[in-house]
C-alpha cells in the first residue's frame, strides 16, 4: 500500500481523534447524546450498506440483527452480571454467527433476492421477536439495566456513550472503506450486478456473501450492545420495531448504497433533520418527515446524494482540458502487443481438456448426451451445430454454470465436474457469452479487472488487477474506453469487452460462444484477427459458431453437434462434406 | 401445553376462519397489485387503516350505519390508489424501489393518523359488535361474519372478473408480457390506473371490516404486513382466489397455535410460514 491509498483511512482515524476531544469542551451533556445518536446510526446504516449497498441483497431485517447484539448484552451484563465491556465482542458474535447460519440456508436459493430477500429478513425479524419475547430471554416485561455500572471511559456518563458510538463508528467507516477498496468489495459489487456472470468470472459468491453478511451483522450487534445500556430498559416491542430497518434503508439510499461513505452521510442528514425537526413535541412530525423524505429521494435520486454529487463533477471535469489519459498510459495502449498469456505447461498435441460421456438433462430434457470431447492443447476449436444442438449447453457445462447430469469433464488432469463455477475458473477456464453480460455500474476496467483478480492469472492486488486490465484492453483495442460504463459501448464494443474480460484471466482455455453473431462484416474481421492472436500466444480455443467462413478460416478441427448428440468430428473441409452433417444443416435432399 | 376441549378448538378454529378472511381481504389487493402491476405496495396496510380511522369517524362521529361508509370510503380510496399509481408510473419505478416509496407513504400516513386520531387504542362500538348467534355449541359473531362474506364474494367477483371479461383477459396478458400486450392494443397505462385504484378500494373495504372487528392504533398498521404476505405468497401472484385461501389456513393454524400455547406465540406461525415458502417455492414470486 502507498501513501496516496492510506489517505481515507487517516482522514478517517484523523476526524475522529478530534472528534473524541469534544467531550473536553464542556458542552452541555445533550450534545453528547445527540453525537451519539448520530454514530449509532452510522454504525447501523454503513453496517447495512456492507451486504444491501454493495452486494444488492436489500435487507430489511437489520433490526433482527441489531436487536440480537442488544439483548445478548442486556441478558450478560443486566441478568448474568457481566462486566459491560466484556459483552460487546458477544454482542458482536452472536449475531454473526446468526447471519451466516441464515445465509448459509438462503443464499443457497437462487431466486431469494432483490424483494424477496427483503421480506424474508423481515420475517425473520419478527420470528426472533416473538421467541424473545416468548421465552427467558426476556419474558415480556423487558430487562433493566439501570443496576449495571458505566464504564469510566469519559469524564461523564454520557461522554462516555459518546465515545464508546465513536470508536464504533470510526471501526465500521475503516471496515467499509477497507472492504469497498479490496478485492471482497469488487467482489461484491459484481455480484450487484450479474451475480451469474460473476460465479463463472471466478467470483466464490457464496462464500463472499456470508462474509459480507457476517461483518454486516456483527457490527450491527456491537451497535445494539452499546445501545443497550444507553437507553437502559430494553423491551422486545421496540427493539424489533421497524423503525431500525426502516431508518437504516432510507439513510442508505438517501447518502447512496454505491460507496462505502454514502450512509455515514445519509446517517448524518436524517439524525439532524429528525432532531431538528422534532425538538418539542411534535415526535409524529419527525415519522412523516422521513416517511416524506424517502419519497421524495426516491422519486428524484433514487442513486443518491452521493452518486449525484460525483456525476456532477465528473460532467465539469468532463468539459475541461482533456488531460484524464496518463502518457504512460498512451504509450501502453499504442503498441497493442500481445501480453504473454498463460504458461503453456502442456505439449502441443497433448489432450488439455477431455470430456467424457457428458450429459445435460433439464427435467426430462436432453440437451446433451454423451459427448466424448477432447481439446488439444493450442488448437482452436470449432463447435458448430443447428440451433438447439447443445453447443451453449456444452460451454455452460464446461464452465460450470449447468451442474452435469452425466460424465466428467477433465482439464489436464483435473476433474472439474462437480466444482462450482468459481473454481472451475480459477483453474483455467474462461468463457464469453453471445449476449454480453458486462457488470453494469462498473467501469469498463473493473470489468476486466474483475476477471484478472479472480481468474485463473492470480493477481494479488487490485492496483496490479488495475494493470493487467489496461494490458487487454488495449490488445482489445478499448483503451479509450476504460473509464466508460458498459452502457456506453455499442454491441462490438461490449463483445471486444467480453473477450478482454476473458483473456485477463490469463486463461489456459477460452470458450467463446457466438463472438462473431451480430457483427458487420468489417468488425467480424477484426473478431477473426483478434482471435487468431490469442491463440498465438498459446491459448487453446472452444470456438462456437454459425458463422462458416470464420469457422473454416480460424478452426484446426471441429466438432458437429446436433439434437444434443456428436455427430462427426476432424479438419473442418472434410468434416462438411460428411452427409450426416449435411443432413444435420441442410435436410435430407441434400444427403 | 395442554390440549384445549374439542369446543374450545371448533370455536378457535371458527375464529381462525374469521380473522383468515380478513388477512384474505387485505391480501387480495396486496397480491393483485403485486402480480399484474409489479408493485409491492405497502402503503395498502396504510390504507386499509386509514379507511377504517375514516370508517370509525363516520360512524362514531357522524351517526352513519358502519357499512354504509363504505359508499363514500369506497370512491374515495379508488381515486387515492389511482393517484398514487399514477405517479409511481410516472417516474417508472422498479419494483423494489416501489417497495420503498411506499413505505415512506407508510411512514407519512401513519403519522397524520396518529395526528388526527392519537397514538391511543380506537373501538368502533356500532350495533353490530354486540349482535350474535348460535349454531350448536359455536357462537358466532356478526361482524366476523361480515367480513368473512364480504372476503368470499370479493374474492370470487375478481376472479370472475380476471377469467371472464376482456379487462381481466388485458391485465393478465400484460401482467405476462407488457410489450406484446401493448402490440395487442391493451392500454396498460390506463388499465394499470384502473387496477391500482380497485387494489386500493379493496383495501378500503378491508379496512372496513377491521374497524368493525378489531381495536384500532396507529403502529397497528405493521402488525399485519406479516400475516398478510404470507397469505399472498401462500395463495400466488395476482391469484384471486389464492389469498383468501392462504389467509384461512394461516387464520386457522395461528388460531390452533394460540388455544395449545400462548396468544403471544401466534405470529411465530405465519412468519415462519413466509420463510418457509420464500425458500422453497420462491418460484411463486
Amino acid at each position: 500500500m502507498n501513501a496516496r491509498s492510506l489517505r481515507v483511512p487517516i482522514a478517517i482515524v484523523v476526524c475522529a481523534s478530534l472528534l473524541a476531544l469534544m467531550p473536553r469542551l464542556g458542552l452541555p451533556a445533550f450534545y453528547d447524546s445527540l453525537f451519539y445518536l448520530a454514530f449509532h446510526w452510522i454504525v447501523l446504516a454503513t453496517s447495512w450498506n456492507i451486504l444491501s449497498g454493495y452486494a444488492g441483497y436489500f435487507s430489511f431485517g437489520h433490526g433482527a440483527f441489531f436487536g440480537v447484539g442488544l439483548y445478548t448484552t442486556a441478558t450478560l451484563s443486566g441478568k448474568l452480571d457481566w462486566p459491560f465491556l466484556a459483552t460487546l465482542p458477544l454482542a458482536a458474535a452472536v449475531p454473526a454467527l446468526l447471519g451466516v447460519a441464515l445465509g448459509a440456508v438462503v443464499f443457497r436459493v437462487h431466486r431469494v433476492r432483490g424483494e424477496l430477500f427483503a421480506l424474508l429478513t423481515l420475517a425473520v425479524t419478527f420470528v426472533i421477536a416473538t421467541i424473545v419475547l416468548n421465552t427467558r430471554i426476556d419474558g415480556g416485561p423487558g430487562i433493566y439495566l439501570n443496576a449495571v455500572p458505566v464504564p469510566a471511559i469519559g469524564p461523564t456518563q454520557s461522554s462516555t456513550f459518546f465515545l464508546l458510538a465513536l470508536a464504533a463508528a470510526t471501526a465500521t467507516m475503516l471496515i467499509a472503506w477497507a472492504v469497498y477498496v479490496s478485492k471482497l468489495g469488487l467482489g461484491l459489487f459484481a455480484i450487484h450486478d450479474d451475480e451469474d456472470a460473476a460465479e463463472v468470472m471466478g467470483v466464490p459468491t457464496y462464500g463472499y456473501k456470508l462474509a459480507a453478511f457476517a461483518i454486516s451483522c456483527a457490527l450491527a450487534g456491537l451497535a445494539g450492545g452499546i445501545h443497550a445500556l444507553f437507553i437502559s430498559y430494553v423491551t422486545a416491542g421496540e427493539v424489533f420495531s421497524i423503525t431500525v430497518p426502516l431508518t437504516v434503508v432510507l439513510m442508505s439510499v438517501l447518502g447512496g448504497t454505491r460507496h462505502w461513505a454514502g450512509p455515514a452521510i445519509g446517517a448524518t442528514a436524517i439524525t439532524a433533520l429528525l432532531y431538528f425537526s422534532t425538538a418539542g413535541d411534535h415526535a409524529v412530525l419527525g415519522k412523516a418527515a422521513v416517511g416524506a423524505i424517502l419519497v421524495a429521494a426516491i422519486l428524484f435520486m433514487p442513486e443518491g446524494i452521493l452518486e449525484r454529487v460525483q456525476r456532477a463533477l465528473r460532467k465539469r471535469s468532463a468539459r475541461g482540458p482533456a488531460t484524464t489519459r496518463a502518457p504512460a498510459e498512451t504509450s501502453l495502449a499504442s503498441e497493442p502487443a500481445a501480453p504473454a498469456a498463460a504458461e503453456v505447461l502442456v505439449r502441443p498435441d497433448d489432450v488439455l481438456l477431455r470430456a467424457r460421456n457428458l450429459g445435460k438433462s433439464f427435467s426430462g430434457l436432453r440437451a446433451l448426451q454423451g459427448v466424448d470431447v477432447d481439446v488439444r492443447a493450442g488448437e482452436i476449436l470449432g463447435l458448430i451445430g443447428p440451433n438447439g444442438s447443445g453447443k451453449s449447453t456444452f460451454i455452460n457445462v464446461v464452465s460450470g454454470h449447468y451442474a452435469a447430469t452425466t460424465g466428467d469433464v477433465v482439464l489436464d488432469g483435473r476433474k472439474l465436474t462437480g466444482l462450482p463455477a468459481h473454481r472451475i475458473a480459477r483453474a483455467g477456464v474462461a468463457r464469453t457469452y453471445q449476449i454480453p453480460r458486462p457488470f453494469r455500474h462498473l467501469s469498463v476496467r473493473d470489468n476486466v479487472a474483475v476477471t484478472a483478480l479472480f481468474g485463473h492469472a492470480r493477481v494479488r492486488t487490485r492496483a496490479q488487477a488495475d494493470a493487467e486490465a489496461m494490458k487487454w484492453l488495449a490488445f482489445a483495442g478499448l483503451e479509450a474506453k476504460a473509464d466508460a460504463h458498459p452502457d456506453d459501448l455499442n454491441l462490438h464494443q461490449r463483445k471486444f469487452l467480453e473477450l478482454a474480460r476473458a483473456l485477463a484471466s490469463r486463461p489456459r482455455l477460452v470458450l467463446l460462444d457466438e463472438v462473431l453473431c451480430g457483427l458487420t462484416p468489417t468488425e467480424m474481421n477484426d473478431a477473426v484477427a483478434l482471435i487468431r492472436r490469442i491463440r498465438d500466444q498459446g491459448a487453446t480455443i472452444v470456438f462456437v459458431e454459425h458463422v462458416m467462413h470464420a469457422v473454416l478460416a480460424l478452426t484446426d478441427r471441429i466438432v458437429v453437434f446436433n439434437q444434443g448428440e456428436l455427430l462427426a468430428q476432424g479438419r473442418a473441409e472434410q468434416v462438411m462434406r460428411e452427409p450426416a452433417v449435411l443432413t444435420a444443416y441442410l435436410g435430407r435432399a441434400h444427403a | 401445553m395442554t390440549w384445549p376441549s374439542l369446543t374450545l378448538l371448533s370455536q378457535s378454529i371458527l375464529s381462525g376462519i374469521f380473522v383468515g378472511s380478513l388477512y384474505g381481504l387485505l391480501g387480495l389487493g396486496l397480491g393483485l397489485s403485486w402480480g399484474l402491476l409489479r408493485l409491492i405496495n405497502l402503503a395498502h396496510f396504510a390504507f386499509a387503516f386509514l379507511a377504517a380511522y375514516l370508517c370509525y369517524q363516520l360512524a362514531s362521529g357522524g351517526r352513519m350505519d358502519p357499512l354504509l361508509t363504505l359508499v363514500i370510503i369506497v370512491p374515495a380510496f379508488f381515486a387515492l390508489g389511482a393517484a398514487l399509481h399514477w405517479l409511481m408510473t410516472r417516474f417508472a419505478l422498479t419494483p423494489f424501489n416501489s417497495l420503498l416509496l411506499t413505505f415512506g407513504v407508510t411512514g407519512i400516513v401513519e403519522a397524520l393518523i396518529q395526528t388526527i386520531w392519537t397514538a391511543d387504542f380506537r373501538r368502533l362500538e356500532s350495533h353490530y359488535a354486540h349482535e350474535k348467534f348460535r349454531i350448536g355449541a359455536l357462537f358466532v359473531p356478526v361482524p366476523e361474519l361480515i367480513t368473512l362474506v364480504l372476503a368470499v364474494a370479493l374474492s370470487l367477483g375478481v376472479w370472475a372478473v380476471l377469467r371472464y371479461t376482456d379487462l381481466g383477459k388485458a391485465l393478465r396478458a400484460a401482467a405476462e408480457d407488457a410489450p406484446v400486450a401493448a402490440a395487442f392494443g391493451v392500454d396498460q397505462r390506463m388499465h394499470g390506473i384502473v387496477l391500482a385504484g380497485t387494489c386500493s378500494a379493496l383495501a378500503a373495504v378491508a379496512g372496513v371490516c377491521l374497524a368493525l372487528t378489531f381495536t384500532l392504533a396507529p403502529s397497528q398498521i405493521y402488525a399485519w404486513i406479516g400475516v398478510v404476505f404470507a397469505a399472498v405468497m401462500i395463495g400466488g401472484l395476482g391469484s384471486a382466489l389464492g389469498p383468501l385461501l392462504g389467509g384461512v389456513l394461516i387464520g386457522v393454524s395461528e388460531a390452533i397455535t394460540m388455544a395449545v400455547t400462548a396468544p403471544s406465540w401466534a405470529p411465530i406461525v405465519s412468519f415462519t410460514l413466509l420463510i418457509l415458502i420464500l425458500l422453497f417455492r420462491p418460484g411463486k414470486a
